[in-house]
């Protein structure tokens, strides 16, 4: 039996396609993927995402504790103010990816659907030694995006709340605010490449808060959305999907991600061997691409250089909405991955020339203050 | 969502199609598979004059989420191809049996294991839950 969120049975009675998910029942679309895409990119699409984990941390040892789990700076994130910062194993690949913000006295750390049972006895698992708690507020807690670019202005003339001033929450703040009557903690986060909005509220709220935020503006001004254009939407951003550009076997170097880790601001788990994996240079690294012929790569597509050698795989691949062409993008060692590379992906046993492309493919469209 | 199966065709177990017309067939992809894709982006389809094995990928269909084979219901030589559909794929998915028909053959005999539209419901069925 998988997991349900609490809107499926609206998900189900709006017409939404259901699939599995990291164990979870969601909808993969309303309408079809690309009219919900545009949508985001045009206009606003709302998602549920209440899948993902939400944990808090608190204690007056919190901070040393993400500190030492995270490879991001975790004392420097203001009050107010979330980050995103990676879970590392000793040998330095990835746990997970997630989303720390900065709340009154205690920490939300966000987490990747897949990964909540896992992620959770990690920090559990290396917890003993500080003062610090640990709450699970996954359930208790739904978990919606309103992302686009019509976002904010559809959230300033919501009934009975008081998101009229969000031109003034800067890029990746999170603050206390009302939706329609409830109380919910809203943030400049999302996962999209548009400028947008995630909220955080009591679960048993989530259908009066989707219903809502689905009524704003005029109708259709907001799109029901599924983790199909949520994936497309990412890919173009080539923001990383965890299982496919993350993994245990995939370091952030290799990753693309060495911005994320803050070697020099202490320990953490995963440092010793980061070190010496910039020091060295990542053998492999993603690489985005175009093919030069006709045919679309998928993930786990086999990847070969030009003498026919196997070197890697593709990590993800589609068709893009927005531009219009099929892309990519793979692991391949780092004398592949420069731009202008070339390089073989196996579509059906055929090769197809690849050419490596500057990343990300479309350039996000945050609202930085 | 209620799936169109129409009664005077045939299916195969792979979501294609087959209507006989005359001495030749014409093979789309059903209403429950063209769903299932979502929005259709990329086709591959073979040449007039190709011959195809029954059961046997004759093309390549590709949506956002996913690539997938077309098989051949029936074998044959290929007397037409929709080239129609190069433009708009979308027909696939707003007509799948009309404007969204994929190839027409010169039947050789031999075919797939086909299911009549009542099968073939309660295979899609099968597949919802």
């Amino acid at each position: 039996m998988h997991k349900r969120t609490p809107l499926f049975e609206t998900h189900v009675a709006m017409g939404a396609r259901m699939v599995e998910f990291g164990g979870w029942e969601m909808p993969v679309q309303y309408h079809g993927i690309i009219e919900e895409h545009r949508a985001v990119r045009e206009q606003a699409g709302l998602f549920d995402i209440s899948h993902m984990g939400r944990f808090m941390v608190r204690g007056s040892q919190a901070e040393d504790f993400l500190q030492q789990m995270l490879t991001c700076n975790v004392a420097a994130i203001p009050f107010g103010q979330a980050s995103y910062g990676l879970l590392c194993q000793p040998d330095g690949g990835v746990v997970d990816d997630v989303f720390v913000y900065h709340l009154l006295d205690e920490f939300l750390v966000v987490v990747n659907a897949a990964n909540r049972d896992k992620d959770w006895a990690w920090l559990n698992q290396h917890s003993s030694g500080f003062d610090v708690e640990l709450e699970d507020r996954s359930e208790r807690w739904a978990m919606l995006a309103l992302q686009g670019p019509q976002a904010q202005s559809l959230l300033a003339h919501a009934p009975d709340s008081t998101t009229s001033d969000l031109a003034h929450l800067p890029f990746h703040s999170v603050a206390l605010t009302t939706i329609f009557g409830f109380t919910a903690l809203i943030a400049r986060t999302g996962y999209t490449g548009e400028d947008g909005f995630e909220l955080f509220f009591e679960a048993h709220h989530a259908a009066d808060v989707w219903n809502g935020l689905l009524a704003l503006g005029q109708p259709g001004s907001v799109q029901p959305c599924g983790l199909g254009a949520r994936d497309s939407l990412r890919f173009e951003a080539c923001l990383p999907l965890y299982g496919h550009e993350l993994s245990p076997h995939i370091n952030p170097y290799e990753a693309r991600l060495g911005w994320v880790v803050k070697l020099d601001t202490g320990d953490f788990i995963g440092r010793d061997a980061l070190v010496a994996i910039k020091a060295q240079g990542p053998a492999r690294r993603l690489a985005g691409f175009e093919l030069l012929a006709r045919g679309v790569a998928r993930s786990d597509y086999p990847v070969h250089n030009l003498n026919g050698m196997p070197v890697g795989h593709v990590t993800s691949g589609m068709p893009t909405p927005t531009l219009g062409k099929p892309l990519g993008i793979a692991l391949v060692p780092s004398t592949l991955s420069a731009e202008g590379s070339e390089f073989d992906v196996i579509i059906r046993e055929q090769p197809v020339r690849a050419r490596v492309l500057k990343m990300p493919f479309y350039k996000p469209r945050y609202k930085k203050l | 969502m209620a799936t169109n199966i129409p009664t005077e065709l045939r299916y195969s177990k792979t979501d294609e199609w087959v209507r006989v017309e005359g001495a030749e067939v014409v093979v789309g992809i059903s209403d429950f598979a063209q769903h299932a894709l979502g929005d259709i982006v990329y086709l591959e389809l073979p040449s007039v004059g190709a011959v195809v094995q029954a059961g046997a990928s004759f093309g390549v269909i590709e949506s956002v989420k996913a690539s997938s084979d077309l098989n051949a219901p029936v074998g044959g030589e290929v007397i037409a191809v929709n080239n129609e559909l190069e433009a708009s794929q979308e027909a696939i998915n707003q007509d799948p049996y009309g404007a969204g028909w994929l190839i027409r053959l010169r039947p050789s005999g031999d075919e797939d294991e086909l299911m009549d539209a009542e099968a073939y419901a309660a295979h899609c069925a099968e597949r919802n839950h």
